[in-house]
Parts: structure tokens; sequence; C-alpha cells
């Protein structure tokens, strides 16, 4: 039986202010769902519940049970390191748990076959401190991965990317999905790598889920104009994918609200 | 590692060579091996009752604050922190000052009030720290202001302490609060050493943990970290290393600061590799600070806490030009 992520009702309160209210989504596994919405909306926030970060009312459940922290691959927003660790020893890191005082053979194995998968191979001895904000969201990316989860949550993990490794990493998400039925839910903010990428979309507005489905079903004009605020053109490309195009935004909006993390 | 060892073994060997007496090593090496009951009675005296506990005991709590240092660096992640940070030998200064003032009232030698005292009270001042992660969350921000917040209370009870004091009672009071080797027994030894051991299985266990946590507290927790139970957990540990370490000797400085720092400079941030040499690296600063202290004064020994407090200023300098190139965190 296919695994299943059920959101029921969730609810996440930060002190008195409600910053997800009453979202419910079931998701099957194998696919790759993108979380979108404004700035503020929650997504965030939604992640951070769902990976047992931050507590939360209603139910939120993998495979039937409550989700344990320890098998989910989560990537926080903000999770630069500074500590002058190697990209190899933080790779390893993902499988901290089971490392001993020696590393066996099949651990690093396992490592060197991801820093290959992902391409940072050339990178393995280099410091932390000394890689680019993309390249570190890259190693971590790695390491995430090397916990093999069957569910993997992302928040923005692709933000400090250019656009060839934007489409780099999607690709190997999709690979990675496509080799272990894991269910990948990406926050993202550029709504055309989400169309490309993503099998399905969850759109977010004030905390509360507005759309969830394909995305053409869920991104139109009106929505555009209602959720974001922005007038735009739509264009399907020659492999039938939809292309957005803004053209201006239709009012000038309050500075958003900050998410929690 | 192993320059490590043998720069700390013959350091040990220069410590057991110098003192008032002085002793050449040929009398240091036959006096080894003729052991405690040699022929050599002014020999073995000296060697295996003076200065052999010293030597020991200098190794040791050096390496307790080696330990203590590097842990309470990682779990605070701040480069500044040591053993002292939280107040712990501030709570030890004012249970021995206590102890000395009025240890008579209680029916047992001195060499055991005093330490007892200073032990039971740096346990206190890590129930009060703890007792404020608890209810507070043990965010590195808590534990250092719950931290700052215990240092400076019993600093003011020792003030009041050694305000009320006698001449003669203040002396032995600030005599302690140098911290000199020369108090060490095989006593001190033997009871630092039970605590340092008992302590190694969850060191050792921790090491992953820590080494988690250098990632910063969103990625190891989201790596299924519970951090702030490896906080708490540690922060107990540190706990019990400083009370080893400073309740028979008295308060020395930046050791523990220090030798964090050189361990993370020469083998990186994996704690595999970071804590044995901070443990190593605290025992040579403190024998090497022993051996200079006895150098210059070889009449009136110098308190190693002095020394490594004069020489823990440019080697913090040294240490920090060194990170500084490549950020110091």
């Amino acid at each position: 039986m296919t695994a299943r992520l059920v959101l029921r009702d969730v609810d996440v309160l930060h002190g008195r202010t409600r910053i997800i209210s009453g979202v419910s989504a079931s998701i099957a596994a194998g696919q790759m769902i993108g979380l979108i919405g404004p700035n503020g909306a929650g997504k965030s926030t939604l992640l951070n519940a769902i990976a047992g970060q931050l507590p939360s009312k209603g139910k939120i459940l993998w495979s039937g049970n409550p989700v344990d922290p320890r098998d989910v691959g989560f990537m926080p927003q903000q999770c630069q390191v500074r500590a002058d660790l190697s990209v190899l020893e933080v790779i390893l890191l993902g499988r901290h748990e089971q490392l001993g005082w020696r590393i066996g053979d099949d651990t690093l194995s396992a490592a060197t076959r991801i820093l290959h998968f992902f391409g940072i191979a050339d990178l393995a001895a280099r410091g932390m401190p000394t890689l680019s904000g993309g390249q570190q969201q890259l190693v971590l990316l790695a390491q995430r991965l090397m916990r093999q989860p069957q569910l993997l949550l992302l928040d923005e993990s692709t933000s400090a990317l250019d656009i060839r490794h934007q489409m780099h990493v999607l690709k190997l998400l999709k690979d990675y999905i496509a080799r272990t039925g894991a269910l990948v839910v990406i926050a993202i903010h550029d709504l055309n790598l989400a169309a490309r990428h993503c099998d399905s979309v969850m759109l977010l507005n004030g905390g509360a889920l507005v759309g969830h489905g394909a995305f053409e079903a869920v991104i139109t004009p009106d929505i555009l104009r209602s959720v974001y605020g922005i007038e735009a053109e739509f264009i399907t490309s020659r492999s039938g994918i939809p292309v957005i195009l803004p053209l201006s935004p239709t009012s000038v909006e309050t500075v958003p609200r900050e998410e929690p993390r | 590692m192993i320059g490590a060892l043998v720069c700390l073994g013959l350091l040990m060997v220069l410590d057991l060579t110098t003192g008032p007496s002085g002793m050449p090593l040929s009398d240091v090496w036959h006096g080894l091996l003729a052991g405690p009951q040699g022929d050599d009675r002014m020999v073995a005296t000296i060697l295996w009752q003076l200065r052999m506990p010293q030597t020991v005991m200098g190794v040791l709590v050096g390496a307790c604050l080696g330990l203590a240092g590097l842990q309470m660096q990682t779990i605070l992640g701040n480069p500044l922190a040591s053993p002292f940070t939280l107040g712990f030998s501030a709570a030890a200064g004012f249970g021995a000052a206590l102890a000395i003032m009025f240890g008579s009232l209680i029916p047992l030698p001195a060499f055991i009030v005093i330490p007892a005292c200073a032990f039971a009270m740096t346990l206190v001042a890590c129930g009060l720290v703890y007792a404020i992660a608890r209810l507070r969350g043990a965010t590195p921000e808590i534990l250092v202001l719950g931290g700052i917040a215990v240092l400076f209370f019993f600093q003011s009870l020792q003030s009041l302490l050694q305000f009320l004091a006698s001449p003669e009672v203040l002396q032995q009071i600030v005599f302690w609060l140098f911290g000199s080797l020369l108090k060490s027994s095989w006593t001190s030894v033997s009871v630092t050493a039970v605590i340092a051991c008992a302590c190694l299985p969850f060191i050792a266990r921790s090491t992953w943990a820590l080494t988690t946590l250098r990632l910063g507290d969103a990625n190891a927790r989201s790596l299924g970290l519970s951090v702030e139970a490896i906080r708490r957990h540690t922060f107990l540990i540190v706990a019990l290393l400083t009370a080893a370490a400073v309740s028979f000797v008295g308060t020395i400085g930046f050791v523990g600061l220090i030798a964090p720092h050189v361990a993370r400079t020469l083998v990186g941030e994996d704690h595999r590799f970071s804590l044995p040499l901070a443990a190593i690296t605290g025992a040579i600063i403190l024998i090497g600070a022993s051996v200079f202290g006895k150098f210059i004064s070889p009449a009136a020994v110098i308190p190693v806490g002095i020394i490594t407090a004069v020489a823990g200023v440019p080697m913090l300098f040294a240490v920090i030009a060194k990170r500084g190139q490549r950020g110091m965190s």
C-alpha cells in the first residue's frame, strides 16, 4: 500500500496568533508536491509542523502514524553551517545515530555515492565555511538524502542556487522519488519551476490551504491576482508546461508578516 | 594526537624532576623503578608522596577542564564559554570559603571538608542553572543568562565571607582561590580520577551528537537530534568534571577556554578527535604551567592558577589570531 501524508484540521499557533488554520490534505507518496504561496502564507510553519519541529493541533500522520522527526528528511530555511567541518563530515552526520568511533566502509561508500549523485565529490575535503551559500545548500540537501528518508520536507532548499543547479537538484529529487517511492514536499517561490517539476501543488494564503491539485488547476489568473497581487500572462511552452510571465503588481501590498521559525 | 601525548609525557617527566629540593633525572628514574617503598626514603617520599600526586593531579585537572571547556563551547555555541562561564568555579570558591570559615564545626579533617563543600556547592550551582533551563528551555541564551546570574550570586556570597573572615582565614581563602597543585594527594587524585572515568562513557557516547550540534540547532534538530536533551546531559557532565577539577586544587582559569581552541585548530570539529585532544592539551597547559612555576621560583612554587591566568592572555590572543582568519565559530 502506498504511504500517505495525512493532514487533518492542522492548526499552528504562535502565542495567540494563528499561523496555520484548519489545513487538511491527503497526499500519496511517490510524488513531488510544491508548497507555494506568498511571503508569510505559512509555508515554513506548516513544514516545521509536519516535521515535528513545531507543536500543532489536529492530526499529522505519515503511513497512518504520527510523524517521527527521526524518520523525516527535513531541511529548514535558515540552516547555514559556520562550523569548520568538511563537506564529507557534514554528509556523514546525516547518519549520526549510526556512526561509531570507526566509520564503516558501507557508510563511507554511501556518502561518496551521495556526493557523486549531487555532483559535489570535488568538494568533499573543503570546509563548510569556505563554500558559497548555494554550495552549502547542495551539501545539506545531500546530507538529508544520506538518511534515505521516505518523507522529505524542503523549505526553499533551492533558493540560493543558480537556475542550472535549481533544475539539476529538482531533477535529482525526481530521480530519488522514482528510485525510492518517497514523498517530497518542497516550499518553493518560483512558480515556473513548480509548474515544471512538481506533480501537484498546495497553495497557502494567510495560513489556509486555498488550493491543492495540478498546477494548471490551482494557479489561475484570478488566483495570481487575489493571492499574489499580480497581473500575469500565461503562456504554454512547446512541451505543454504552463509558463507565467508576471506583468505588474495589481496593488502595493503592506509588508508581509514574518513567519516564525 | 601522538605528538601531543609525547609532549605531555616529556612535560610530566620534567615536572617530576623539578621542585624546591631538585632531583636529577637519574634519581627520578631509579625512584620510579624502586617504587614507593624504595631504599632511598628521601627520593621515594619526594617522588611518590609529593611530586607524583601533583603531576598526576595536574594531568587529571587539565584534562577535565579541557574536556569540560570543549563541551561547554559546543553546547553553548560560544567560543568564549568555559567551565567558569556558568558560575561553577565561583560556587566551588564559595563552598571552599564556607568550609574554611566554618569547617571546624564539622568533625572531619579539613582536607575532606573543603573539597567536599566545594564539590557540593558546584553541584548546587549546576542544579540552579539546570532548574532555570528546565523552566525556560535549554537554549544557549538561557543557559548563559542563568550561569551569569549564578556566577554573580556566588561571587557576592564569596565576597561576603571574605569581608567577614579574620585575616588568617582570609589568607587561607585567598590561597585556595589561587589554584595550586600543592594541595594534591593520592586521595584527591583517586576521587578526581574516579569522577573523570565515570564521565568518560557518557562523553564517548555523545561525540557524534556534539559534532552534529555544531551544525547549528535548526540543522541538528532536523536531523532527529534532541538538542535540549543533549544540552542538559552534557551540562551535567561538564558540572561534574569541573567540580572534580576545582574542588581539590582551587580555581584554575583559562585552561578550559584555551585547550578547546587549540584542539579544534589542530584537528577540526570532529569531536572524536577534538575531545581527546582538548583533554591532552588541557593537561599539557597545566603541567607546563606547573613546570614553569617551579622553574622561575624553585624555592616558593608559584601556584599554577596564577601562571595559567597570566600566560592565558597571550595564548588566547595567539589562538584568536590563528582562528580569526578562518572566522571564529
